[in-house]
């Protein structure tokens, strides 16, 4: 039992410190990226290449005054970006990040928890996440934050379903809700191959529960000058910040169980193709936002609404039809 | 543009079809912009050459001996339209004239290059450093000392190697 929550222990330290400092790291890669896009540098003033950029960002966020609204609601407004970065941390404990390893001859396994309903929990989670930005717009007290609320609850609504509906694709071929079943019956060929249109709609709705561009609804920059986290400063923004990074890494995990095999690949330990398929992902999220121009609201309701929705319930039935056969 | 390249928004779901291509293309344009060189100029470490005719700071000019071109005959000063030029001239028994003192304020000065057109001797012209800083309104008063090499008060600024690790 002891040796037990020692190990648990030992594997939350890492797990928790190399997934945040590769989070940190990817808030440097987004600008980076977008910068080289845009024919530009990207920050590289601050250290080499501008590595302790995000550093330098910490250390501005701690200084910086920590502003409450008058009207605002106390206890909800504290309580907002808390939930909005636990929710996406608690899913990491769920993703196996490798195979099992012996470690002085004890059998280790690279992941927290193995649930039986492990998919259904990170799906519950990823709604979750999406309270931190509703509570936030609402209890701010301001008309911005209170619409971008509306908008953050709203998308979450729409998208969760064709989201879900993509993975119930996965959980048929798999024949299990387990992330670490699903990834072994991978084991032979990549469920990508099997469910193409669910691997599309799940990236598309998984972009929109990010609220990445082009779906970036509840924090409309043009329209609502930041949404839901308009009257957040400090420390507070930068939980929120943070929040949505991890879920982006998250997201990235995610896609690489359920669709890119997990950890499974030739030559190169599981650990290490997991992560490369991960930041690949991620990789593809920043690009495309560089890319696309974002949609307007009545848009991305239409999109789902009347396009993802009804061909994630045909893509279940064709899969269906498939499995019999 | 001509009509046939501009996407019509159908209701047919057979129209919709046609969006992916452009969203494809447009991935692929981003890529490659991604690997393309970057077109920024760091600015104080690189800086971009400027026109040959560039008006930066005065310079007098010298003939082979050293000695200034300059005989003060003052119509620099006359035509400045800012008013920034200085001459006393200084004769001495032998015939020759030159300028005992030569002051311009760089801080008046507009930079419409009159003076450099009016000399009948070309001495005085204007160089092409445009990026002199300094801290007192005193140190743009030029007196011959800095009109002689305006190149050497350009501001060059490179970063160190501690610089570049710690930022």
């Amino acid at each position: 039992m002891l040796e037990l929550m020692v190990i648990t222990m030992i594997k939350t330290v890492i797990i928790v410190s190399v997934c945040m400092l590769v989070v940190t790291y990817l808030t440097l890669a987004e600008r980076k990226i977008l910068g080289f896009i845009q024919f530009r540098h990207g920050p590289n003033r601050v250290g080499y290449w501008g590595l302790l950029q995000p550093f330098a960002d910490g250390i501005k966020l701690f200084l910086k005054e920590e502003l409450i609204p008058a009207n605002a609601q106390r206890s909800i407004f504290y309580l907002a970006p808390v939930i909005s970065i636990a929710s996406p941390m608690i899913m990491l404990a769920l993703i196996p990040f490798g195979p099992a390893i012996s470690v002085m001859g004890r059998e280790i396994t690279l992941y927290l928890a193995n649930p039986d309903v492990g998919i259904l929990i990170i799906l519950a989670l990823g709604t979750l996440g999406a309270y931190g930005g509703m509570l936030g717009g609402w209890s701010s007290g301001n008309k911005y934050g209170y619409t971008g609320g509306l908008r953050a609850a709203a998308i979450i609504i729409s998208y969760e379903l064709s989201m879900a509906f993509a993975v119930i694709c996965v959980v048929m071929i798999a024949g299990s809700l387990s992330l670490v079943d699903i990834v072994h019956a991978q084991a032979g060929m990549w469920n990508i191959v099997y469910a193409p249109v669910a691997f599309v709609i799940f990236i598309i709705s998984g972009l929109a529960e990010l609220n990445r561009t082009p779906f970036d609804m509840p924090e409309a920059e043009a329209e609502l000058c930041c949404g839901y986290n308009v009257e957040y400063s400090s420390m507070k923004f930068a939980l929120f910040f943070f929040g949505e990074y991890t879920h982006l890494f998250v997201f990235g995990c995610l896609v690489t169980t359920l669709f890119l095999g997990g950890w499974h690949g030739p030559f190169l330990p599981g650990v290490l193709w997991f992560f490369i398929k991960t930041l690949l992902v991620v990789f593809f999220c920043i690009w495309q936002r560089a890319t696309f121009p974002r949609l307007r609201y009545d848009q991305v309701m239409k999109l789902e609404w009347k396009f993802l929705m009804p061909l994630a319930i045909v893509n279940i039935l064709v899969t269906g039809l498939f499995l019999a056969i | 543009m001509q009509d046939k390249d501009i996407l019509r928004v159908r209701d047919k779901w057979s129209g919709k079809v046609k969006y992916v291509t452009p969203l494809l293309k447009g991935l692929q344009y981003t890529f490659t912009n991604l690997l393309s060189k970057h077109k920024t100029i760091q600015y104080p470490e690189q800086k971009r050459p400027v026109s040959r005719r560039w008006r930066g700071l005065h310079r007098l000019e010298k003939d082979n001996q050293g000695q200034l071109l300059c005989v003060a005959c003052g119509l620099c000063a006359a035509v400045c339209p800012a008013q920034c030029i200085e001459v006393v001239p200084y004769e001495p028994e032998n015939g020759e004239r030159f300028p005992e003192d030569f002051k311009i304020d760089e801080l008046r000065c507009i930079y419409c290059g009159f003076c450099q057109e009016v000399c009948p001797r070309g001495a005085i012209t204007l160089s092409q450093v445009y990026d002199y800083v300094d801290y007192h309104r005193e140190d743009f008063q030029f007196s011959f000392a800095k009109l002689d090499k305006p190149e050497q008060l350009s501001f060059h600024y490179q970063r160190s190697l501690l610089q570049k690790i710690l930022g």
